[in-house]
């Protein structure tokens, strides 16, 4: 398989993660797109090596799932508290933004 | 002799220390501590002082370690014990210890009782510090040590604004002539490389520095005597610094700290007697003084101001004295007046516990009657300050005016003689309105009584001072004969010292004779004479109007400089409202400005990421 194939469809992969993190609504799909652009960076990253004869990124790409999957479980975990707080859209969280209220 | 010394100069200090931190201890029994702590150096005074006479002195500096070893600048803490040292320490010890011994007296049952005794034993040991030091710098450190004592003690009852006024003038005053003190003592240090007595007066004695320089030096050194000894212009604090208690009066403000100018001068008497001019502005300041502050005090009616001014002209005297060259005559002076000086303070303080505290000496009156020991005591006092045979003071007074007439500056000798006649007459003047006469106020004359005897026994051992300290003058003179040995008083004409003593003693008795027609013998009250001389009597009760004119010139001027230019202009509006206020509103509105982007919308920053992203692939990648 040619590296342009790969890196092209990683890239396709990349973008389709990055529209869903820019215009989906719920947290849950933010999460979901956020993984689908971290494992087209992977794929992005086998493929080059590939290109170049070598099989040792799939262990750095076998790390990177493993981090990414505690990350995913903290994220669950937010996304749980969000649900339990107020909503779970990103849209309803933005009180970074207020001044701060005088109590 | 370094270990008596020191011990001279610490017992003091361990008094202080004592009284200051562990005094609650001894409840109402301060003097326990702080008398000892005073006879002790009187008793090692007298014996460096009988050494020295017996043992042929030599002038020794001790040296005990390195103060400041800092570059070119080696200050060495050590003392300078000469016959000049020697006679300063036996005065300040000896009337230190009588004033001691009196306070007890005095201040009994006073709530700052021994607040007031740490105070003491500290003035002490810097006074000593001053007098002993061997160089310009440590004796500079006595200098703002006495100082600081002088301003404790002035403002003693801090609850009278007056008092704490009156502190804060002596204070500031003497600041003015402090700067002028570090100032001559950089400019001696640039010059010679060193603060040392023992290096320095050897090199300007040998000078090749220029006139100008040695004057420069001469003239700022001699402005913080003017500010210490008060001496015209700055002499305003001392009259003020009256509010203290009276022994602090006799002690610091009559006999020590105000002398040290006097000392200081006669101590650099090298560099003072190298440049004529400065010695010149010296002698002259000095005489303008002495008329000056002697014409205020014929008017005052307040007792302690009469003996302030009094002072005041008396070191005008020294100064003037020290000025013409006539050092041991300055010195003799300053040693005799400590005594008798020292008693009239004291004998005014006792006049006041009589009196039930009155200072006005207008309401007092016949009061010999009834506390005999005190009258006798002032009018012994006065006697000698009047300059009247055989009293301490005729002798010294008699050499100032003769080294004054022998010098050719014959106005000097004019007002000198003319401040003699008028000194007497104050004291007298004093003496008639306080003893003799009738009662002018019934109540105050029904409650006065004489001081206890803690009181009295002091008084008289200084009255003895007072009576005898001239008849030494003979002895004095071959003994510090060697400390200016360099140097030469001013003398150009030949007088003849008969007809000058008879001049300055008919003087005093001139001045106590109209005292005593205008004040003792009865309707002898000229009306026509006292209209003639009413405008001369405001401008003198109104005491030239000096403070009026300071106040115009120098602090109200400066009050409304602070006031609107630079505290409610350049402190208000640029420094608070500009400054502080402005770095302020930077970040305030910064922020404001920022916040916009700050939505709180996590995909606005994914949305904001990816465009910084995409933006550093442009410039990496694509470039």
């Amino acid at each position: 398989m040619s590296p342009q194939i790969v890196i092209g469809f990683a890239l396709i992969l990349f973008f389709i993660g990055v529209f869903g993190v820019l215009f989906r609504k719920s947290a849950i799909f933010t999460l979901m797109s956020l993984e689908i652009t971290l494992n087209a960076a992977c794929l992005a990253l086998i493929g080059a090596f590939g290109a170049w004869g070598s099989p040792s990124a799939q262990a750095t790409v076998a790390l990177v799932m493993a981090v990414a999957a505690a990350e995913v479980a903290i994220g669950l975990a937010l996304i749980v508290v969000m649900a339990r707080h107020e909503d779970v859209t990103l849209d309803a969280f933005t009180s970074l933004s207020r001044e701060k209220e005088e109590k | 002799m370094a270990t008596v010394l020191l011990i001279l100069l610490l017992t003091p200090l361990i008094g202080a220390a004592l009284n200051g931190f562990i005094g609650t201890w001894f409840r109402n029994k301060a003097h326990y501590v702080a008398v000892p702590a005073l006879a002790l150096p009187f008793i090692l005074s007298c014996y460096i002082l009988w050494q020295m006479m017996a043992g042929g002195a030599q002038a020794q500096e001790f040296t005990f370690f390195t103060w400041l070893p800092t570059g070119g600048l080696n200050i060495p803490f050590g003392f300078y014990l000469d016959q000049l040292s020697a006679v300063m320490a036996f005065t300040v010890t000896s009337v230190s210890f009588f004033v001691h011994f009196y306070s007890i007296g005095y201040m009994k049952g006073d709530p700052g009782y021994r607040r007031f005794f740490t105070y003491l034993n500290l003035f002490v040991f810097f006074m000593l510090l001053l007098v002993l030091a061997s160089s310009y710098l440590l004796m500079f450190v006595g200098w703002e040590g006495v100082g600081l004592c002088s301003y404790l003690l002035i403002g003693f009852w801090y609850e009278k604004k007056s008092a704490s006024d009156a502190g804060k003038k002596a204070f500031i005053v003497n600041r003015i002539g402090d700067a002028g003190f570090l100032l001559g003592m950089f400019l001696l240090f640039t010059t010679f490389g060193t603060l040392r007595f023992t290096e320095l007066f050897p090199l300007i004695h040998e000078s090749h520095a220029s006139e100008g320089i040695l004057l420069a030096a001469a003239l700022l050194l001699f402005l913080g005597a003017v500010g210490k000894s008060a001496q015209f212009p700055l002499y305003v604090w001392l009259p003020d610094a009256m509010e203290g208690p009276t022994p602090v009066s006799a002690l610091i403000h009559a006999a020590t700290m105000v002398t040290a100018g006097v000392y200081m001068v006669a101590r650099s008497s090298v560099l003072y007697s190298s440049v004529p001019l400065a010695g010149y502005t010296v002698a002259s300041v000095g005489a303008v003084t002495a008329i000056f502050a002697a014409s205020m005090a014929l008017v005052n009616n307040d007792i302690k101001r009469i003996l302030a001014y009094s002072t005041i002209s008396q070191l005008g005297y020294m100064f003037l004295a020290v000025g013409l060259g006539a050092y041991a005559a300055g010195i003799f002076h300053l040693y005799t007046h400590a005594f008798f000086k020292g008693l009239l303070f004291l004998a005014a303080g006792s006049v006041m516990h009589a009196a039930g505290g009155e200072l006005d000496i207008q309401r007092m009156g016949g009061l010999a009657r009834k506390a005999p020991q005190t009258a006798a005591l002032f009018i012994i006092g006065s006697l000698a300050l009047a300059g009247i045979p055989p009293f301490a003071g005729f002798f010294s007074k008699d050499e100032i005016l003769h080294a004054a007439a022998s010098s050719g500056h014959t106005w000097i000798w004019v007002l000198g003689t003319i401040t003699a006649f008028m000194t007497a007459f104050y004291m007298f003047r004093a003496v008639f309105l306080v003893f003799a006469g009738k009662p002018r106020d019934e109540h105050l004359y029904e409650h006065a009584h004489e001081s206890p005897w803690t009181m009295t026994v002091p008084m008289w051992f200084l009255a003895l001072g007072a009576v005898a300290a001239g008849w030494v003058g003979p002895i004095y003179h071959a003994f510090v004969a060697p400390v200016f040995a360099g140097t030469h008083p001013l003398h150009s004409v030949e007088v003849n010292p008969t007809l000058l003593l008879l001049s300055s003693v008919s003087a005093g008795v001139l001045g106590i004779v109209v005292a005593g027609f205008m004040y003792w013998v009865p309707g002898f009250r000229n009306r026509a004479l006292a209209l003639i001389a009413r405008p001369l009597y405001i401008i003198l009760y109104r005491k030239y109007w000096v403070d009026e004119i300071y106040d115009w010139l120098i602090v109200k001027p400066l009050y409304y400089i602070s006031l609107y230019p630079l505290y409610k202009g350049l402190d208000t509006y640029i420094i608070d409202r500009s400054l502080v206020d402005g770095t302020g509103w930077v970040a305030r509105t910064g922020g404001r400005l920022s916040r916009a982007l700050q939505r709180g919308n996590a995909r606005t920053y994914a949305l904001l990421m990816l465009a910084g992203l995409l933006i550093i692939f442009y410039l990496v990648l694509l470039k």
